[in-house]
């Protein structure tokens, strides 16, 4: 294949720096805070399940024709394509179906203390339902799948109706189960 | 799920020419100037020119890559598109298979004789990472607010893949060193490594356990072109075409913390549907060649069992026992794959299919799998972990 060669040059690392002897901006280097502000509607399901961690409960939906309970919640099931019909209060609780120990930010900065983020399937909700949520108080190489866990709350007065009312999930002792 | 029966086009659609630039880290090329490159290229090689162009196809992935939005607008004039049909195709890392997808039905619907597929990625530009671009695929109220990045969830699949066959890092690590040293016989492949070894995976740092650095494939620039035509064209421009024998895609749902992580259904839809059109029965005696999406080294193997060329949980046994190899029973990633050439999002999906292309002719050079592969396929995934693209060819 014929290959094209250019009589030009690759940006280099120093093209990226800022340089203090020049008033120059670095070369092609472009910051840019977009005005992208977004009001978003929880929504119907979404909104009621905000409610409910304001008030430290975990809530799904059901579906009348497969039967499941459904978390996150919504207002139709995306398998029956048909409306889910009632809510189903859950337990604050569950099991681990898997997990990761990160140790980067997106932008590739290293962290000492990982970041524990798990798929967890909620009690009282069809099997597999899971929510993504971080993991705490836990030793991160003790971590495994299968392991039981709670969710720790935020105090109520400090909570937002939010997914993060919810500090993180911890293993559940084994006396409590 | 896919049940149809698919119906066949009448119109045969055969690839009869491709090009790509090099994979780079950071191109000195504009995102336009490694179109045009790539589409030149293209026509170059089956001796065509823009005139013989009825329509283009354009694959690109996020706009924030290059900070344009509607980047395929942008990017049109560089890959042929003044004055003709263009259509932008965007399922997130399945674009690449997807835009040849789209490529085949602009023709086998009858509409155009001849179409330009062109696919491009420019992650360099996009800083301080080009992963900022994927922050926002996150539900904004359920999860975002968790501060999730895109490692969290290929190490949560990966660690759902390993535990339910019992996988060890070793038995995946060996996909990383297969690909990277399969592409240094690749002389566009940005990660080619003859000497790595399945060590220097192990050692590498660890981002999101279980991925380690060298699990992963790198931000790369790059372009790749096709040209694709009806049976009358082709048969007139080259005497070696590419037949296009099926395609599939699927889609799984966007609700990701319910599925299975541990298996790719929707990659087994959109393969048994691809199967389906070209008349493929038994896949593993009649696929000779494959080119499964490999962003990370679990990746192939998982893709690997979707695309049902290995049971569930045997491909990284088939891997370890060399049957993926290039000379194996079932080569896999001959190229070197998204771990070794580079991985431009869009670029790399075609690039695949490209592989196949030069395959099929017998012009892959040095990385050319012995014994005459009749047929192969490519394969890309993408979107939030959820799409399946599946191209099969054949001579």
């Amino acid at each position: 294949m014929e290959e094209l060669v250019y009589d030009s040059v690759y940006l280099r690392r120093e093209d990226f720096e800022e340089r203090p002897d020049s008033t120059q901006e670095p070369v092609l280097f472009e910051t840019w805070d977009p005005n992208a502000q977004y009001a978003w509607d929880a929504g119907v399901a979404i909104g009621r399940y905000l409610q409910d961690l304001k008030a430290g409960r975990l809530i799904g939906r059901h579906c009348p024709e497969c039967d499941r309970v459904l978390i996150p919640p919504r207002m139709f099931c995306e398998s029956c394509f048909c409306a889910t019909d009632h809510w189903v209060p859950l337990e604050d609780t569950g099991t681990v179906l898997t997990f990761s120990r990160c140790y980067v930010t997106w932008d590739m900065v290293y962290l000492e203390d990982p970041m524990m983020p798990a798929v967890i399937e909620i009690d009282g909700a069809a099997p597999g339902m899971g929510i993504m949520h971080l993991l705490g108080d836990v030793d991160p190489d003790a971590l495994e799948i299968g392991m039981r866990v709670e969710a720790v709350w935020k105090p109520p007065t400090d909570r937002t109706g939010a997914i993060t009312d919810i500090a993180y999930f911890r293993p559940l002792e084994p006396a409590e189960e | 799920m896919y049940v149809k029966r698919m119906k066949r086009s009448n119109q045969r659609v055969a690839v009869v020419g491709a090009g790509m630039t090099k994979f780079v880290r950071r191109a000195q090329e504009t995102s336009k100037e490694l179109s045009w490159e790539a589409a030149h290229l293209a026509l170059a090689s089956c001796d065509l020119t823009l005139d013989d162009i009825d329509a283009v196809v354009i694959g690109t992935a996020p706009d924030a890559f290059d900070g344009v939005h509607m980047k395929s607008e942008y990017l049109s004039d560089s890959c042929g598109g003044w004055g003709k049909p263009v259509i932008r195709g965007y399922v997130g890392g399945g674009t690449g298979v997807f835009a040849a997808i789209q490529g085949w039905y602009h023709v086998a619907s009858g509409l155009f004789d001849t179409v330009l597929v062109v696919c491009e990625e420019k992650m360099s530009s996009c800083q301080p990472h080009p992963q900022a671009a994927f922050l926002t695929i996150f539900d904004h109220t359920t999860e975002r607010p968790l501060k999730p990045n895109l490692l969290w969830i290929f190490a949560l699949e990966m660690n759902a893949y390993m535990h339910r066959y019992g996988l060890s890092k070793r038995d995946i690590a060996t996909v990383s060193v297969k690909n990277k040293r399969n592409a240094a016989l690749h002389p566009a492949a940005l990660l080619g490594d003859p000497d790595i070894t399945v060590e220097d995976v192990l050692d590498s740092p660890v981002l999101a356990w279980p991925v380690q650095r060298l699990d992963v494939s790198p931000v790369t620039d790059g372009a790749v072109a096709l040209v694709i035509s009806a049976s009358h064209v082709a048969r007139r421009v080259t005497d070696k075409p590419v037949w296009i024998e099926g395609v599939g895609w699927n889609l799984d749902t966007a609700y990701w913390t319910n599925r299975d992580l541990s298996y790719p259904v929707y990659v087994e839809e959109a393969a048994r549907m691809a199967y389906d059109m070209a008349g493929i029965t038994e896949p593993r005696k009649e696929i000779h060649i494959a080119e499964p999406y490999d962003p990370f080294d679990y990746k192939e193997l998982h893709h690997l069992e979707g695309l049902m060329l290995f049971d569930k949980g045997e491909a990284p046994k088939a891997a370890a026992d060399g049957v993926t190899q290039r000379d194996g029973d079932l080569p896999v990633c001959p190229s070197g794959g998204l771990l070794g050439v580079g991985n431009p999002i869009a670029a790399a999906g075609l690039m695949k299919v490209g592989e196949i292309f030069w395959q099929l002719r017998g012009e892959a050079g040095a990385r050319q799998v012995p014994g005459n592969p009749r047929r192969g396929l490519a394969q890309a995934w993408g979107d939030l972990m959820q799409v399946g693209t599946v191209i099969v060819m054949g001579v």
